[in-house]
């Protein structure tokens, strides 16, 4: 199966790392759970808006969360 | 499920019971307008029922997410609105054409039916396959 999309994350393992969990971060960052999970997923891509978002919610720098293969 | 996941399988289960029941009534039948009017009332009823019963399941096992709604579901409905848009378009010009050549009103409002028919489950198929495995 072709993936949806190139956008690789990190949310998951940072979400573990602060004891988040899914449905706190989706309600944070104002999306549905089953979004969140398609997001972590990498089965959607989220808008540079809700990346920013879920980057700020770490307090990280967007690279951090999100990578673009260059290749 | 979000509520929009939960429509779009209720879309594409009531446009195959519409189908369904066109089909058995107009073959016994003398005209196709009542089985057609049938046809399309049974498939909003089935629709309808399935969204409002189904919503009552999910409400009860999760209330906040039986009915909220995001942005990844106005981009897949906007996305199945589009292939849905295609077919929709492809059936009008059948019928300017059969209109064009003096077609019966029957061939006419059934390429018509066939449109929406075809547009409604392509498009259900499209928004379900983007719910399940995803969209860029």
């Amino acid at each position: 199966m072709v993936k949806p999309t190139r956008v690789t994350n990190s949310i998951r393992a940072h979400r573990e790392a602060r004891g988040i969990t899914q449905a706190e971060l989706a309600r944070r960052i104002g999306v549905t759970r089953q979004t969140l999970l398609a997001i972590e997923g990498e089965r959607y891509s989220p808008t540079l808006e809700l990346a920013f978002q879920i980057a700020r919610e770490f307090e990280v720098p967007l690279g951090d969360v999100f990578e673009y293969p260059s290749m | 499920m979000v509520y929009h996941e939960r429509a779009a399988w209720a879309g594409l289960i009531a446009s195959f019971v519409t189908v369904g029941v066109y089909v058995g009534l107009v073959r016994g039948a003398e005209g196709w307008i009542w089985p057609m009017v049938w046809a399309i009332g049974v498939g909003v009823a089935v629709s309808i029922l399935i969204t409002i019963v189904w919503g009552i399941f999910a409400g009860i096992r999760d209330r906040e997410d039986a009915t909220a709604s995001d942005l990844r579901d106005r981009d897949i409905a906007r996305m199945g609105g589009r292939v849905e848009q295609a077919f929709l378009v492809i059936a009008g010009l059948g019928v300017i054409v059969l209109c064009a050549v003096g077609a019966e009103l029957f061939w006419v409002a059934n390429t018509m039916f066939a449109g929406f028919v075809v547009a409604s489950i392509v498009g259900g198929v499209a928004r379900v396959i983007a719910y399940r495995r995803g969209l860029a």
